[in-house]
C-alpha cells in the first residue's frame, strides 16, 4: 500500500483541486479553510454565515461517511495536550494573521500565481521544517 | 439557497480529497516536513494535483465577471506582503509541524480524531478569536 501513496495524494489533490475550482466559479469565492471557519468564529464573515456552515458542514460529513465505509481512518495526532494546545494555537493565530493556510495560499494562491500565497507558503514549509528538525531530531518529544 | 447547496458539495469533495489523499494523517503531514527523517513526498503530489485543476479555474474566471450564480469574483490578489503575512505563516508553519494538522483536515477528521482532534479545534478556534489584537499590534509596530 506504500507504494501507492503518491497516486492516493495525486487523486485526492485533484479532488482539492476540483472542489476549489468548484467554490471559485460556481460560489465565487476562495476556498480557505482557515478563513471559512475564521470567519465564522469571529463573527467578520456574518454576512456569508449560511455559505460557510454548508462548505464546513460537507467538509466534516463526507469524510465522516468515507471513514465508516473505509473503517481504519486515523489521523495519529500526538497524545500529548500540551503540544496539541500549542500547536492548535499556533495554527489559529497565524492563519488569522495570515490571512490564510494550505488550502487558501497554498492551493488558491499559487494557482494564480499571487505573491502573497508563494510566499506564505514557503514561510510556512520552511517554519514546519525547522520544528520537525528541533521538536523530533534535537529535543525528540514529536 | 443553490448557493448553500454548492458550499457544501464542494467542502464534501474538498474533504474526501483530504481524507483520500492521506492529509488527514498527522504522519504523512509531518513526514514531509521531517526532510531528515523518513521523508514522504505524498504532500507534494497533493499540492501539485490540487493546483492543477485550479490553475485553470482561475483562466476562466478571469473571462468572467461573475460567478456561474451570479455573484462577485474575488479581486486581484493583493501584491503588499507585510508582517502579519511573514509572521502568521511562521506561527501557522511552527503548529502545522508540532501537530501535522492544518485547518482543512483538522476540521475533516472532527468525526474519528478523537479527544486529540477535538483539542486541536478548540485551541485553533481559541487562536482565531485572539488573532485580531495581534493583528492590529504587528500593524501599529510595521507602521513605526
Amino acid at each position: 500500500m506504500m507504494e501507492m501513496d503518491w497516486i492516493w495524494g495525486l487523486i485526492g489533490g485533484l479532488m482539492i483541486g476540483g472542489a476549489a475550482a468548484l467554490f471559485l466559479l460556481v460560489n465565487g469565492r476562495i476556498m480557505g479553510a482557515s478563513g471559512l471557519l475564521g470567519g465564522l468564529v469571529d463573527g467578520s464573515g456574518r454576512e456569508t454565515s449560511a455559505e460557510r456552515i454548508a462548505f464546513i458542514a460537507g467538509l466534516v460529513a463526507v469524510p465522516a461517511v468515507l471513514a465508516l465505509l473505509m473503517g481504519d481512518a486515523q489521523t495519529n495526532i500526538t497524545t500529548n495536550p500540551v503540544v496539541i494546545i500549542a500547536a492548535g494555537l499556533l495554527v489559529g493565530i497565524g492563519t488569522r494573521l495570515a490571512n490564510g493556510c494550505t488550502s487558501g495560499h497554498g492551493v488558491c494562491g499559487i494557482s494564480r500565481l499571487s505573491l502573497r500565497g508563494i510566499v506564505a507558503t514557503v514561510f510556512y514549509l520552511l517554519a514546519g521544517g525547522l520544528i520537525m528538525v528541533t521538536f523530533r531530531h534535537v529535543l525528540r518529544v514529536i | 439557497m443553490l448557493r448553500n447547496l454548492f458550499a457544501l458539495l464542494a467542502g464534501g469533495i474538498f474533504g474526501a480529497g483530504l481524507l483520500v489523499s492521506g492529509m488527514t494523517d498527522t504522519t504523512k503531514v509531518q513526514g514531509w516536513l521531517d526532510v531528515f527523517g523518513a521523508w514522504d513526498p505524498t504532500l507534494a503530489f497533493v499540492l501539485s494535483g490540487a493546483i492543477m485543476p485550479m490553475a485553470i479555474a482561475w483562466r476562466v474566471a478571469a473571462r468572467r465577471k461573475t460567478s456561474l450564480l451570479g455573484t462577485a469574483m474575488p479581486g486581484k490578489p493583493d501584491p503588499r506582503l507585510g508582517a502579519n503575512l511573514v509572521t502568521g505563516s511562521v506561527l501557522f508553519g511552527m503548529g502545522w509541524g508540532l501537530a501535522g494538522l492544518c485547518p482543512g483536515p483538522a476540521m475533516a477528521s472532527l468525526t474519528f480524531g478523537g479527544w486529540g482532534g477535538a483539542l486541536f479545534l478548540i485551541a485553533m478556534a481559541a487562536g482565531m478569536l485572539a488573532a485580531p489584537p495581534i493583528r492590529a499590534r504587528i500593524t501599529q509596530f510595521e507602521a513605526a
